[in-house]
């Protein structure tokens, strides 16, 4: 009968008179109606509608001996203070005498709810109810208010301040009872960061012993809230950090996840400064907890995931014996299955990469097309991490392109042009990947074919014909395939000057004169002027040695990775991106984002490594060694530069670190060496050739600007 | 950390919702939920960030359950939290869908109260939440005493046992429950064997009751026997086997046991709740008895036809029997008609589903099931080549563990001394037991 009631309340449609009715439910003579009534009010809260104008009548019902029907009240009074803040005065008086209770139920209830409501008047009271339960005899009532003492802190921090109930808080770290502790620790971590200057959670040695025996015996949400301050917590005396460890380690057999990763990230960070052979230990340790969350819910799995690819980043030997695990299901939703991808290509080496290439080609003929792309690519990047790898994984993409799925096909070109830039050899293979021509219809792959004619232009016999084919439509062309075709066409005269001659005038006076990209129009005046001033230089700069890419996988810049090392299992490491990223109010968060990302471009420019940010004043240095020394400059590039530039583009497009890109003074001239606004970043290093990268200043960056301008 | 929970059903109504914290509002949420998550197939992720409030959701039977947090949280602890949600309800209502939900919108909302502060978890153990949350409802006047009681279990260092327990018969069941992983590839090679391993036990035992739980556990063996000699390690693995201990890869422990113990000399020392719970969980991966041997051929014959012969072995003593063997193997997506022999069981095809259906009620060990089948395909504009998904397999099996693990005691110690009597009962089902083709 009851059941029946309430489902009634459901159907959307408001009746008329419903609040009426409910009001005279409220005020009925009979307990058992108004207890109905108080159901059905919180039904229609449920559903949105605004039953707040009962909020008199049921401030009657609060005082009440029946437990299920005052914390139904107290729910509509969390949810509708605000709009009655003076009638709320009515229900002090009510959760005064609650938090006197004997019942340590009610006492808990009376200030877990007073603690929610958001009223000034009512806060001034909760005071004194306040500072009675945090000394509670009951350690239920006692973890209850040491939580309030955080919303209090929210409310009113001052006044949380003056009453002392942060140096109470401290005390109770202390607690005999595990779970009391746990909850002090929480309310005091979350005032630490809420204003890091109340020093509410500094961890001092006796601390961390308390914290240490708590964990052991408070529930698993307790046990994830001392490890994380454990892991926040900075010791720089290595006996301590071995003891951390040591204690944290049995944790990697609790059966919640997010104990199991919130351990991991203790002993990680601890285990930086303990002695090389016990840290070797601990990581063996880890491994097998890590792969055990593997077959939890596909939710923690892929939390889980992230997580393991961080890791991986940083000590990528972990879990070499394991790639097995990683194998995907074929009912792994699709999100695991990238995930899975990635980590699988993270860990293998010259001993499992068969199993892996094996397997890769069985994903490569699956259905979903997203899936599919990313296992040719993966054939690529393990074609790219281990040389040995290289020719069986050529040997599957021919296969694969053999199949004549379009998209397999196209995928395909684009890997193999990178194999082609990290590996010589292969040549052999071009006549095959000229047969698709008719297949490729996505710029990427178009613009990869055209990159690979125009490189091995003196091996293609017909390298000609096949340019012909694309110029004829040139003007229909994406810019990138534009610009891809420009390059290849003077590559292609340069190496074969007789032949070529009409086709390169024909693209250059196209560039030039009918078309509105100034990018476009830009790169084929510097052509242009280089090869009508003397062609040896020419060749210097366009057919110069590239040094050979190492690496096509999507990696975190290192400070970066520490940042998010020390985030693990929180949200920042499920995106990659700090948390600044993603919390904070609108254009706070962008500007602390922006600010981060100067810092880390200074920091890399110090540094002299190429980092993402820093390639692109990069590749204006070494223009200015190349013009200037008129000799085909010498590789001084350290291999990171590449490795930044093809696989670390796409990662700069997604990360926090693209606004200053555009922030960049040289943008307008960049456009004449890059390859536009290239969309797809993998291939934005297609437009470099020539050109050699290396580390640069940003003071540097503006003279070489104004060089480049006086060329011309 | 959390800022609220709400449930969705699948048509993106707003069930239930309940706010933890001050920094968001409701309606407007669930409005950004229906049409971001609910509407958009698209979605590809568990995790939504949209402005500075993320959602994290998870879908069970017809309901959406939603996280919502504001800042950077503890994303593993949320999803654990949503699940142990659903886990909660269903031991609350039996099923934890729309129906249960509406019905008992009210309770969950104590439930919500109880479990969360602030948007912090507290107590989530189902028993110790009945004992004062309930269907009926706890009269205060009767429950002061009781209260007391509860709520120092609810936060006790034994959070999970009342202390007062008493039976007349002091008994312990013990199951062992091994989920089989396969996958297997067209050639026949193993590319992933594991076994995860669940013991779960009912205890009806009286007072406090320390157990002590000894499997035949490689590492504690080893221990035991220091004198072995050391061969070669190929030769080493082989007499472990025969000598009949297991390799635990990974173990997990119900929060009862005593973690330190174990991580130190590797022994299983609890004060097990009331009734029945999950002791541990374990993974393995070395020698992994495979219970059932699939070998299947299957040609594409020109377009409109594909020949099918499946032949499944049944690896395990002739003792023993395999129940509600099911096999699904499937069909291209243009079937048109299916016709099927099979030397034993059942064989229907299930168009909805793209596979045929092998069902075998009983599979005796040792011995051998042969199915044909030939589907014939109507003709499509779009010839699209087929994935040829993998072949999958579900059975149970009792009395038969793959890893090979064995419960070689359980020794349970109380003040009072009583005798008690434990059972033991194994059995093995199918995981992701997939084979290619």
């Amino acid at each position: 009968m009851a059941a029946n009631r309430i489902r009634n309340m459901f159907p959307v449609t408001p009746r008329k008179g419903e609040t009426f009715e409910l009001r005279t439910g409220l005020n009925s003579q009979f307990a058992h109606e108004r207890k109905e009534a108080i159901r059905s009010t919180i039904a229609a809260m449920t559903l949105g509608k605004d039953v707040s104008a009962l909020f008199p009548d049921l401030l009657k019902n609060m005082a009440t001996s029946d437990l299920d029907q005052k914390k139904l009240v107290y729910l509509y009074l969390m949810n509708y203070a605000k709009t009655h803040p003076d009638l709320c005065i009515l229900a002090v008086n009510t959760f005064v005498q609650d938090s006197e209770d004997p019942n340590p139920l009610i006492r808990a209830l009376a200030i877990r709810t007073m603690g929610c409501i958001r009223v000034d008047k009512i806060v001034e009271y909760l005071e004194e109810p306040l500072r009675k339960t945090l000394k509670d005899e009951s350690p239920y009532v006692r973890k209850t208010a040491a939580i309030c003492v955080a919303k209090l802190f929210n409310l009113n921090p001052s006044l949380c301040l003056e009453n002392g109930f942060l140096d109470t808080l401290k005390e109770m770290i202390g607690d005999s009872n595990p779970m009391v502790v746990a909850n002090s620790v929480t309310a005091l971590a979350e005032i630490q960061e809420a204003s890091p200057e109340t020093g509410a959670l500094l961890v001092t040695p006796n601390i961390l012993k308390k914290l240490l025996m708590a964990l052991n015996e408070c529930t698993e949400w307790g046990r994830v809230t001392i490890l994380t301050t454990l892991a926040e917590y900075k010791t720089t005396d290595v006996k301590e950090a071995e003891h951390i460890c040591e204690r944290v380690v049995p944790q990697f057999q609790h059966v919640n996840p997010s104990v199991v990763l919130a351990a991991v990230k203790a002993v990680f960070i601890h285990m930086r400064i303990i002695g090389h052979d016990l840290a070797k230990q601990y990581t063996r340790k880890m491994a097998p907890p890590l792969v055990t969350l593997v077959s939890s819910a596909p939710e923690v799995q892929y939390v889980a995931l992230r997580n393991i690819n961080l890791l991986l980043q940083k000590q990528p030997e972990i879990l070499a014996k394991e790639m097995r695990v990683f194998f995907c299901k074929y009912n792994d939703p699709p999100y695991v299955k990238l995930e899975k991808l990635e980590i699988m290509i993270r860990i293998a080496n010259e001993k499992n990469y068969e199993q892996l290439l094996m397997e890769l080609k069985e994903y490569a003929l699956e259905v979903d097309m997203d899936f599919v792309r990313r296992a040719v690519r993966a054939i690529g990047q393990c074609a790219i991490k281990i040389e040995s790898a290289c020719e069986k994984c050529v040997n599957v993409l021919l296969e694969l392109i053999n199949t004549k799925v379009n998209y397999v096909v196209q995928e395909a070109i684009v890997v193999i042009k990178d194999i082609f830039r990290r590996y010589d050899g292969y040549e052999g293979i071009i006549p095959t990947l000229c047969k698709c021509l008719d297949e490729l219809d996505e710029p990427n792959a178009r613009g990869s074919l055209i990159w690979i004619v125009g490189e091995y232009a003196e091996k293609i016999s017909n390298a000609g014909e096949i340019l012909e084919t694309f110029i004829d439509g040139f003007k229909d062309e994406y810019t990138q395939v534009q610009l891809q075709l420009l390059t290849a066409t003077v590559k292609l005269f340069l190496k074969k000057p007789e032949t070529a001659q009409g086709l390169v005038q024909k693209v250059l006076q196209c560039a030039t004169t009918e078309c509105d990209n100034p990018d476009l129009r830009d790169r084929a005046y510097v052509y242009w002027r280089l090869l009508s001033s003397d062609p040896q230089i020419a060749k210097n700069i366009v057919l110069s040695d590239k040094p050979p890419i190492t690496s096509t996988m999507q990696s975190l810049s290192p400070g970066l990775l520490e940042q998010l090392l020390g985030e693990i299992s929180t949200l920042a490491s499920v995106y990659h991106k700090p948390p600044e990223t993603f919390i904070g109010q609108g254009r706070f968060g962008a500007d602390a984002v922006q600010k981060r990302a100067i810092e880390e471009q200074q920091q890399s420019a110090r540094e002299s490594t190429a980092q993402a940010a820093g390639v692109k004043g990069a590749n204006a240095e070494n223009l200015l060694d190349i013009d200037f020394d008129g000799a085909a400059p010498a590789s001084a590039s350290p291999p990171t530069a590449l490795d930044t530039m093809s696989g670390g583009t796409p990662a700069r497009v997604a990360s926090p670190l693209s606004p200053t890109s555009g922030s960049n003074n040289l943008d307008d001239l960049l456009g004449v060496f890059d390859s536009g606004p290239a969309p797809a970043g993998n291939n934005l290093v297609t437009g470099f050739e020539g050109l050699n990268f290396g580390g640069s200043l940003p003071q540097q960056q503006k003279r070489s600007n104004e060089d480049i301008l006086s060329l011309f | 950390m959390l800022s609220g929970i709400l449930l969705f059903n699948q048509k993106g109504e707003n069930l239930i919702f309940r706010q933890f914290r001050n920094d968001c509002r409701g309606h407007r949420l669930s409005d950004v939920f229906r049409i971001q998550v609910i509407s958009n197939a698209q979605v590809r992720s568990p995790i939504l960030t949209l402005g500075s409030t993320t959602f994290s959701h998870v879908k069970h039977e017809n309901i959406y359950i939603v996280g919502v947090t504001k800042s950077n949280a503890n994303a593993a602890l949320v999803f654990e939290f949503l699940y142990r949600l659903i886990a909660l309800g269903k031991s609350y209502f039996g099923k934890f869908d729309e129906e249960a939900v509406k019905n008992n919108f009210v309770l969950i909302y104590e439930l919500l109260d109880e479990i969360l502060d602030f948007g912090y978890p507290q107590n989530t153990e189902t028993d110790t939440l009945k004992m004062y949350i309930t269907t009926e409802g706890v009269k205060s006047e009767r429950a002061i005493e009781d209260s007391s009681r509860i709520t120092m279990q609810a936060t006790g260092a034994l959070s999970w046992r009342r202390a007062d327990v008493k039976y007349r018969r002091n008994e312990a069941f013990v199951d062992v429950i091994e989920d089989v992983n396969l996958l297997m590839s067209a050639q026949g090679t193993v590319l992933r064997a594991d076994v995860n391993g669940q013991i779960v036990m009912r205890a009806y035992l009286s007072g406090v009751p320390e157990c002590k739980f000894g499997l035949n556990d490689r590492l504690l063996l080893d221990g035991d026997g220091l004198t072995r000699p050391s061969g070669n390690k190929g030769g080493q693995k082989a007499t472990r086997a025969a000598a009949g201990s297991v390799t635990l890869e990974d173990c997990q422990f119900h929060q009862c046991v005593k973690l330190g113990k174990f991580d130190t000399d590797r022994i299983i020392n609890f004060v097990p709740p009331d009734g029945e719970f999950e002791l541990m969980r374990y993974r393995a991966t070395e020698n992994v008895n495979l219970p059932f041997r699939v070998h299947a051929i299957v040609n594409e014959i020109g377009k409109t036809k594909v020949e099918y012969q499946v032949a499944i072995r049944a690896n395990y003593g002739a003792k023993l029997f395999a129940t509600n063997v099911i096999i699904r193997i499937p069909t291209p997506l243009n079937t048109a008609n299916i016709s099927t022999r099979t030397s034993q069981g059942k064989a229907k095809y299930e168009p909805s589903e793209n596979y045929i259906v092998w069902k075998i009620a009983r599979f005796t060990g040792q011995s051998e099931y042969v199915l044909s089948a030939d589907a014939t395909l109507t003709s499509m504009t779009n010839q699209k080549a087929w994935s040829r998904p993998p072949l999958n397999l579900s059975f149970s099996l009792l009395m038969f563990t793959s890893s090979g693990l064995l419960v070689r005691y359980l020794k349970v110690f109380e003040k009072s001394n009583y005798s008690s009597v434990k059972w033991v009962r194994y059995m093995t089902r199918a995981g992701s037991y997939e084979i290619r083709f």
